[in-house]
């Protein structure tokens, strides 16, 4: 019942590696513990997903745009899994219109982010999304109906 | 004679506590990362007998009376959330104070501590939590979602679910229902 002393499970897939660097060094910054495993593919991502020894992480960070398997591809495939049903998604996109937000929630993602230009605003929105995702996971809220957009 | 033994503790402990929980008849789920969701309530009598048999095995239950200030905080809120003759006729701040007869600054202080977020930010995101199951669930319209959860307006609701979600009500109606549609297709 006591969730301060459980770290976060981040899992980051992203194929620009700026980008990944720049998501680590948000992380360092953050208050809840937390552990970060970085993909560089979508393969890879799943592999890992898949492996009988992966623990269920507690949000998934997905680029969208990835060269060979999409992130909307890796939604879709991780939706498909009854097992995956309680892992958080958030899919960032350089995309704002709300044909794009619409449809990537309803393939399942949980969190769309438009990706800003500015470093700094990019670290806010990081720390909000988990901040919020934390309060879904510790207060047990429906994850079914978990949608943020910003 | 040496025997050479290979175990997984990891499955050792969750059928020492799957044991233990039966054997005390508590209704639990195990969670991964050491966690254990608890779906009744258990009395104080269960929860010593808890910690002192699964103490045998060197497993411990995390707990210190911060904590347990912070579930009892959240538990008000959701109290006054859920039932609307709750509803504090004084300011919130008061009502916790008063509930938990402790100053409101302590009060929020720890809670912030624990939760990383602020007693506002927890009311919000749980009305808006409440407003999502009362459109999905039962039906509702914003209007009457927005009576029964003491808004001062429809449009002030909107706006609520809107900062908290980044949604207006109706796209997030049409996702669920859309998300429904899928599901029953698959």
């Amino acid at each position: 019942m006591d969730t301060t002393h459980s770290q976060m499970n981040i899992l980051l897939c992203d194929d620009d590696a700026d980008d990944r660097l720049f998501f680590k060094e948000a992380m360092t910054e953050l208050k809840v513990q937390n552990d970060l495993k970085v993909f560089e593919n979508g393969s890879e991502l799943m592999d890992y997903l898949h492996h009988p020894d992966t623990l269920l992480p507690h949000i998934l960070f997905l680029d969208i745009n990835m060269p060979c398997k999409s992130g909307l591809e890796c939604l879709k495939e991780i939706r498909e899994h009854a097992k995956f049903k309680n892992l958080v998604i958030a899919i960032y996109s350089t995309s704002n219109s709300e044909e794009d937000i619409e449809e990537t929630f309803t393939n399942g993602a949980n969190i769309f982010i438009k990706k800003p230009s500015d470093f700094s605003l990019l670290k806010k929105a990081i720390h909000h999304v988990l901040n919020i995702n934390w309060q879904y996971h510790t207060d047990g809220l429906n994850k079914e109906t978990f949608f943020l957009s910003l | 004679m040496k025997l050479y033994i290979k175990y997984d503790i990891n499955l050792a402990c969750r059928v020492i506590l799957q044991e233990q929980l039966e054997a005390l008849q508590i209704k639990y789920e195990l969670m991964e990362f050491g966690e254990i969701e608890i779906s009744d309530s258990v009395t104080d009598e269960q929860f010593s007998l808890l910690q002192s048999n699964i103490g045998r095995y060197g497993i411990e239950i995390i707990n210190n009376q911060k904590s347990q200030l912070v579930q009892r905080i959240k538990d008000t809120i959701i109290d006054m959330i859920y039932e609307k003759d709750k509803l504090p006729t004084t300011t919130i701040s008061n009502y916790l104070a008063d509930q938990l007869n402790l100053s409101y600054g302590y009060i929020a202080n720890v809670f912030s501590e624990y939760t990383y977020t602020s007693i506002e930010n927890f009311i919000i995101i749980q009305k808006i939590e409440r407003a999502k199951k009362l459109i999905v669930e039962d039906g509702l319209t914003l209007t009457e979602v927005s009576y029964k959860l003491n808004y001062s307006s429809v449009a002030y609701l909107s706006a609520q679910f809107k900062k908290v979600t980044g949604l207006t009500p109706s796209l997030f109606k049409r996702i669920v229902d859309k998300r429904r549609e899928l599901s029953q297709n698959a």
